[in-house]
């Protein structure tokens, strides 16, 4: 394996799931987005950790699926509890905190 | 002013040699003790004290009365050089180089000025006690007259001119507490209120007065400040005269600050007997006298004093001639009468004790004559207007009497009492020599025919002639606790010119506190003779006027001269025209300025603030994923500049 | 340890750049249709190709643990999860593509860009060389040696995701939880309730034809048209359905505590969905 291809697909990957956080609005895909961002960083940890010779890296990116499980369980949790309340999964319409 | 100039004595009042007071004369502090407390228990003990307030009110004054006599008394038994005595009561203020004891100089001036107060004070509140039997807050009015007795006792027995303010203050709150005893009354009110402003005018001249005085000399007392006058320098002294001056035009209602004395007649009648006539008005007169020895050293102070008195004494001569309110026609004449004094004083040594010997009298028979006139009051049912008296000598016999008495007084017939005051006076001022000598003897010697005048008509108004009274007036003769201090009055009237002034009596005895006058030149002179002329003209036209002719019940139309006097010669009109119109002119200035300059500057720059903020705040859309993307572009900057700065 | 093993691990193969090649493709293929998919059950599908793509790279580049939590943990519970509260959340729904932020797109797309150039920068900067030679690490010792760094140089942190994750199931719990605003109605108030309202008697079942299944076929009435009653309002929703319903803005008039369907205010969002 090339560890540089390894770097460049997780920034691909990692500028994809940026700039779909950006442009989507329904509150769901934005969380898959974040998803690929995470999976991304993982597979740049992986790669590096193969650069080195390491798995220090294998270690952090299974600290990181950890916490992404954790973050996915809330963040869900949120996100049921704001459609229940306003009947929306659109992250636009949850603006109440403004000016 | 050649003769009395040369020798203008210095020794007046500078090198007062003052030793500190032994005997009885140590106990002069109860005259004041005596009506303050009478004061404190009046007006602090409230209505359980409603039953036997007057006869306190009443007692104090006496008490302080008899103090008085019996200090003067003793003061007689010293030779004239020791006659000055001093009584230190307590050290009021020490606060570093600014020392003031609370002290009394019982000396000749002041024991006069006491015997006066506490003498015809105390028979004007005799008076009272019938004259207010009917009210309901007699208590009251006893606590504040009391209060006033306290207050003018404290401003002449003074030692120093802070405690003399004190009292200044003093008489001034008791003036102004009973112009408005009857608060009820709007015009009442509004008088006090008008009392009060134009005395603050003359508070801020004396005021600064005593503040230069302690800045020069670095004391307040009379022996400090009069020891060093000399020292001082001719526009220092100036100054200070003039100042002072400002302070007595004030308090003696002088031009140009006369305009409360008449609203002021809106208080019960022997508020306006006391305060108003007899005693407060004349404190100016006191001031100036008590400042002699910083009068003395200036010229122009003595012009401005003589011009305001000459101009005061006409301008207050024929306010009275035109007035009809029997009250005001007296407060003219009493305006009138202080403008003699003030001129007198304004003479210099040649003047002051002819001022002080008028004042002493004029408290007599001007009292007489409020008292009279409040009698007269009391029994038509507080009916003022004289064209509603008339033929009042048939039913009320003694104040008739007592009227004529003190009328015979104030335009100065032999042997009345006004007749050895007021005639030392014209000739005084003839004497001063000069264009302003003639101009100022003059003037007051018009102003004695003018004043035969307008109290010769007070007096047909109200005794002679038809009755014009009021369906309902009943008049009768007032009770004897109101005709017995006004026929005590009467005989002071009558008597007490000729018994202080034949012989030198009353010039030997201030002399040594004011300055001898020069030797007078007889009893009748070309001055006095011209004067009587005048004044037999005066009262004669007055009949003519008045006692031959059926008056109207409403007064008639009168042309330019008259219209300006019931006007009270325009005094109000000018006050409002130079200063209260100014004034609120200012104030809306001022009030344009603070809205639309203060106000509008800081309004423009919190609204600069709050418009900016408020585009400013558009920034929090509450979209997330514009948070999301400033974060995204922020941190693409971040990580953009480290690399810059690391590669 | 097998010496082919390593061998295969530490040099390039053919086949791993090969299999890098495919799945680099497939997986940025698959990201962008999930940024670009209206639907948002499409858009889990593909990130559930892009996760399965990563653990067969992650196998590739010799970690193998990885590779099967990937598969288990991240495809298997964590998308399935997102499938559940799309579920929930409403599957049929397709988003409206259409930028409602004035400018945000363009925005987020030159954001994009520049983050693109930016980390290329620093890669490429980084000048990246070739693999390290792989040691006992990689391998099938793998599994033994992750183990020995989590539980002894990474003991603390590993401990406190177990705090993490007892955290965030507690907070799950509590944001998921809803509070009963109104007493739970008894068995009397529910009966009472049905005989007061418009149907004592259960409402008709669908019905059952040849050509269609039971749940989405109205029964017809004796005068041949549907009755809208023997329908759920989601299945009233779909495609070609015979009965048009209310819109969800409208409730359907369905007495409340009906019998017959799960009637808990819970179950709500159930018929708000409709099947893809």
């Amino acid at each position: 394996m090339i560890p540089g291809d390894y770097v460049a697909l997780a920034v691909i990957l990692f500028v994809i799931g940026a700039v779909g956080v950006l442009i989507r609005r329904n509150a769901m895909v934005i969380f898959m987005c974040i998803e690929l961002m995470l999976n991304a960083v993982n597979l740049a940890f992986v790669a590096f950790a193969r650069l080195h010779g390491t798995i220090d890296g294998q270690v952090i990116a299974f600290f990181v699926m950890v916490v992404a499980a954790a973050e996915v369980v809330v963040g869900l949790a949120i996100l049921m509890a704001i459609f229940r309340s306003r009947r929306s999964a659109s992250v636009d319409d949850a603006n109440l905190l403004k000016y | 002013m050649t003769g009395t100039l040369a020798g203008l004595p210095m020794r007046a009042a500078s090198a007062l040699p003052t030793l500190a007071a032994v005997g009885v004369q140590r106990t002069a502090w109860l005259m004041l003790v005596f009506p303050l407390a009478g004061a404190l228990v009046l007006l602090l003990g409230g209505r359980r004290t409603n039953r036997f307030g007057h006869v306190v009110g009443v007692a104090m004054p006496f008490a302080s009365f008899v103090v008085a006599v019996i200090t003067f008394v003793a003061m007689l038994g010293y030779p004239a050089s020791q006659r000055a005595r001093d009584v230190h009561m307590f050290t009021w203020i020490s606060v570093g180089g600014f020392h003031v004891d609370a002290g009394l100089l019982v000396d000749q001036l002041s024991i006069s000025f006491a015997l006066l107060i506490t003498g015809v004070g105390s028979l004007i509140h005799l008076f009272a006690v019938g004259y207010m039997s009917h009210d309901p807050d007699r208590r009251r009015f006893f606590g504040y007259m009391n209060l006033f007795v306290a207050a003018m006792l404290l401003l002449v027995l003074a030692d120093n001119y802070l405690l003399m303010y004190a009292g200044w203050e003093g008489v001034g709150l008791a003036s102004y507490l009973l112009i408005g005893f009857w608060q009820y009354k709007p015009s009442a009110a509004a008088a006090a209120k008008k009392a009060f402003v134009v005395n603050r005018v003359g508070v801020a001249g004396f005021s600064v007065a005593i503040m230069l005085m302690f800045a020069t000399f670095g004391t307040v007392t009379y022996t400090g400040v009069f020891g060093q006058a000399s020292s001082a320098g001719r526009g220092t002294a100036t100054a200070l005269g003039l100042l002072l001056l400002l302070g007595a035009c004030a308090k003696s209602a002088q031009v140009p600050l006369q305009s409360w004395l008449l609203d002021a007649m809106e208080g019960p009648t022997p508020v306006s007997a006391l305060i108003h006539a007899a005693t407060m008005v004349t404190a100016g007169v006191y001031l100036i006298v008590r400042s002699a020895p910083i009068f003395n050293l200036s010229m122009t102070a003595r012009l401005a004093v003589t011009v305001v008195g000459a101009v005061t004494l006409l301008f207050g001569a024929i306010i009275g001639c035109a007035k009809d309110d029997i009250k005001k026609a007296l407060a003219g004449s009493t305006m009138s009468q202080i403008g003699y004094m003030v001129l007198a004083a304004g003479l210099g040594p040649a003047g002051y004790v002819f001022a002080i010997a008028h004042l002493i009298v004029h408290g007599f028979f001007k009292a007489g004559l409020f008292l009279g006139a409040g009698a007269v009051k009391h029994e038509m049912n507080d009916e003022v207007d004289m064209r509603r008296f008339g033929g009042l000598r048939v039913v009320m016999p003694i104040t008739a009497a007592t009227f004529t008495i003190g009328w015979l007084a104030i335009i100065g017939v032999w042997p009345f009492s006004g007749f050895f005051t007021k005639d030392p006076i014209i000739a005084a001022a003839f004497a001063k020599g000069g264009i302003s000598g003639a101009l100022l003897g003059s003037a007051a010697m018009i102003g004695a025919g003018i004043t035969a005048f307008y109290m010769t008509r007070v007096l047909l108004m109200t005794f002679t002639g038809h009755r014009r009274w009021e369906p309902d007036a009943h008049p009768h003769e007032v009770p004897p606790v109101m005709t017995s201090p006004m026929i005590v009055l009467a005989i002071g009237a009558a008597g007490a010119g000729a018994f202080l002034m034949l012989g030198n009596r009353f010039v030997d005895f201030l002399s040594p506190v004011t300055g001898a006058p020069p030797a007078s030149r007889g009893l009748i002179t070309p001055v006095s003779g011209a004067t009587l002329a005048l004044v037999v003209l005066g009262a004669v036209i007055a009949w003519a006027m008045y006692g031959r002719r059926e008056i109207p019940v409403t007064a008639p139309a009168a042309r330019f001269p008259v219209v300006a006097a019931r006007k009270d010669l325009y005094g109000d009109a000018v006050n409002e025209a130079v200063f209260m119109r100014p004034g609120q002119w200012l104030t809306r200035l001022s009030v344009y300025f603070d809205n639309r300059g203060v106000d509008g500057l800081v309004n423009t720059l919190a609204a600069t603030v709050g418009g900016s903020s408020g585009r400013l705040r558009r920034v929090q859309t509450g979209f997330v994923r514009s948070y999301a993307l400033s974060m995204l572009v922020g941190a693409v900057l971040l990580v953009g500049v480290l690399l810059l700065v690391r590669i | 340890m097998n010496a082919a093993h390593v061998l295969a691990a530490s040099t390039v193969g053919a086949g791993a750049v090969v299999a890098f090649w495919i799945l680099a493709v497939i997986s940025v293929a698959a990201a962008l249709g999930l940024v670009l998919a209206p639907r948002a059950v499409h858009g889990a599908v593909l990130l559930a190709v892009v996760m399965l793509s990563l653990a067969v790279l992650y196998g590739v580049a010799g970690a193998p643990f990885l590779a099967f939590v990937q598969i288990i943990v991240y495809t298997g519970a964590v998308l399935m999860l997102f499938l559940f509260v799309l579920m929930i959340v409403g599957v049929s729904a397709a988003d409206s593509m259409r930028e409602t932020i004035r400018g945000q797109r363009l925005a987020a797309g030159l954001a994009g860009i520049g983050l693109l150039v930016l980390l290329a920068l620093v890669v490429g900067h980084a000048a990246i060389g070739p693999a390290a030679p792989a040691g006992s690490n990689y391998g099938v010792l793998n599994v033994q040696r992750l183990a020995q760094l989590i539980f002894t140089r990474y003991v603390f942190p590993f401990e406190l995701t177990s705090a993490l994750l007892i955290t965030a199931a507690l907070g799950a719990m509590v944001l998921a939880h809803r509070e009963r605003t109104s007493p739970k109605p008894s068995q009397r108030d529910l009966a009472r309730q049905r005989v007061r309202g418009d149907h004592p008697a259960p409402l008709p079942g669908p019905g059952v034809y040849a050509r269609g299944d039971a749940a989405d076929m109205p029964a017809l009435l004796p005068d041949g048209t549907p009755s809208p009653l023997s329908l759920n309002p989601v299945m009233a929703r779909r495609r070609g359905s015979a009965i048009r319903v209310p819109g969800p803005g409208v409730p359907a008039p369905l007495p409340p505590g009906e019998p017959g369907k799960d009637g808990g205010p819970d179950a709500e969002p159930d018929r708000e969905g409709a099947h893809p």
